[in-house]
Order: structure tokens, then C-alpha cells, then sequence
């Protein structure tokens, strides 16, 4: 099937977060998703930037992000590249939001809201950078 | 540039966020200086105002979780209001409605401060 591929690569700050909305609004928007998709697909690829800058990166500011967004007839394709420590799938808890209020913990939803909001999300490691690929099908 | 900025506006004894634009991980510290500050100045009623706010992530979420139980624990609360339709679908995704006391309007929130027993 014939697809689009758009690519954007950021150093690996808070502050590119902004245009990674922008590029995946974009393009979500020329794909024709619908107007709560294209949310969707921007807070779940904020998300995993963003645990890539805080963890895989640990807070280094310089080190290369890159997303490739694959566009084709019935889903869009998000792919997050980075050279990082990896994500550890077997470590990782589901949060409990009241229990996480009750020890002022903030953070770690972000893996959370990325599988509540996309259609699939795997993650994966070989030739020396670790990925983390995103579908989302069209309503 | 941060495209995310807080005023403050009080109400009697409500202290009141007004948050503009995209509150993200890279503003998300902007919204927390904003709580630290009420903290300093003893204001524990906070109502935040999220009719002009855009877009949030977990990492401003995750502020509110930071600070909920502390201002409560001092006898007040974070109250969030006039939440935007697609921004309040991302509070909902993650079961804040079951912590926070979400309302639809200013007004609403303001006379929950001072009912907090009434329905």
C-alpha cells in the first residue's frame, strides 16, 4: 500500500515539544483525520517525546529525536527513533491515580495515555537505537 | 518563547489561575511556580480558570497530582473550571473527575468554595 512518509528530527529538549504538535497536526490534517484523531495523535506523540527527553535521554538536551510519520489510505504510522537508554516494558506499572496523589507522585502516565489513545504502540531495539512505533486507523 | 502563561485574579477568598495556551513539560514548571506561589501567600482555595487553555499533557497534570493532597491537607482545594471540551477529554482519560472537583463554570466553582456541602 502506498504511504507518505514526513520526517522531523529535534535535539532532545522540552522546548521542540511545541513544533512536534505542529508537525503531527499537520500532517494528521492533510491525512483528513478527524478533528479529535488529530488531538489524539498530538498528545500521544508529546507524550512519547517526552519520555524520551526524560528518560532515555535523562534531561541531555542535545541528542537526536527523530519522528517519521507514515501516512497511508486507512492509518497513520508514527515512528520515534532515539539512541537512549531503552524503555523497559517489563518494569512498567499501569499508575493508580489516587494512589499517586497520596504520595505527591507526578509523573508516569504518559505510556498510559499513549495505548488509551492509539490503536497500537510497540516498542523495539536493535541497530543501535531504541524505537517506539505508533498506529492510529481512521474512524 | 513559552506560549503558556497563569494570571491571577482573586474572588473573596479564591485565588484564581487563568491559564493561557499549552501547558506541556517544558511549561509545566510556570503552573507549578503559580501553586507555589498561592502556597507562600497562604491562598489554599485555588480555582483554576482553563477557558484559554489550549492543550495539556500529562506533565501538567501531573502538577495538579503534585499539589492536591498538600492543599487539602491545609484545608482547602484545587478546583478546575470551564475546561475547554478536547482539554477536558484528556483530564477524563485519566480519571481526574474521580480526584478533582471539575465544573463547568467559574461561578459554580467559586460557590463550591463556600458551599462545599451543598449540591
Amino acid at each position: 500500500m502506498a504511504s507518505n512518509v514526513h520526517t522531523l528530527t529535534i535535539p532532545s529538549s522540552t522546548r521542540f515539544l511545541e513544533d512536534v504538535r505542529e508537525f503531527i497536526t499537520t500532517h494528521a490534517t492533510e491525512a483528513e483525520f478527524s478533528e479529535s484523531s488529530v488531538e489524539q495523535l498530538k498528545m500521544a506523540v508529546d507524550e512519547a517525546c517526552t519520555n524520551v527527553i526524560e528518560h532515555a535521554y535523562a534531561g541531555q538536551s542535545e541528542q537526536p529525536i527523530e519522528i517519521a510519520v507514515s501516512i497511508q489510505p486507512d492509518k497513520l504510522t508514527i515512528r520515534i527513533r532515539d539512541k537512549g537508554r531503552g524503555f523497559d516494558q517489563q518494569s512498567y506499572e499501569e499508575p493508580d491515580l489516587v494512589k499517586y496523589a497520596k504520595s505527591r507522585k507526578s509523573g508516569g502516565f504518559g505510556v498510559h495515555i499513549m495505548r488509551r489513545l492509539m490503536d497500537d504502540v510497540i516498542y523495539r531495539k536493535g541497530g543501535g537505537f531504541n524505537e517506539c512505533c505508533m498506529v492510529k486507523y481512521k474512524d | 518563547m513559552s506560549n503558556f502563561s497563569v494570571g491571577f485574579r482573586a474572588s473573596g477568598t479564591v485565588q484564581i489561575l487563568d491559564l493561557h495556551g499549552e501547558l506541556d513539560a517544558h511549561t509545566a514548571a510556570e503552573l507549578e511556580a503559580a501553586i507555589q506561589k498561592c502556597q507562600k501567600e497562604n491562598q489554599v482555595n485555588i480555582l483554576i480558570n482553563g477557558a484559554n487553555l489550549l492543550y495539556i499533557s500529562s506533565a501538567g497534570l501531573g502538577v495538579f497530582m503534585a499539589y492536591i493532597e498538600e492543599v487539602r491537607e491545609c484545608g482547602g482545594d484545587i478546583k478546575i473550571a470551564a475546561l475547554q471540551p478536547k482539554v477536558f477529554n484528556v483530564f477524563d482519560l485519566l480519571g481526574f473527575p474521580m480526584l478533582f472537583d471539575i465544573v463547568d463554570s467559574e461561578d459554580d466553582a467559586v460557590g463550591k468554595f463556600s458551599a462545599p456541602d451543598a449540591e
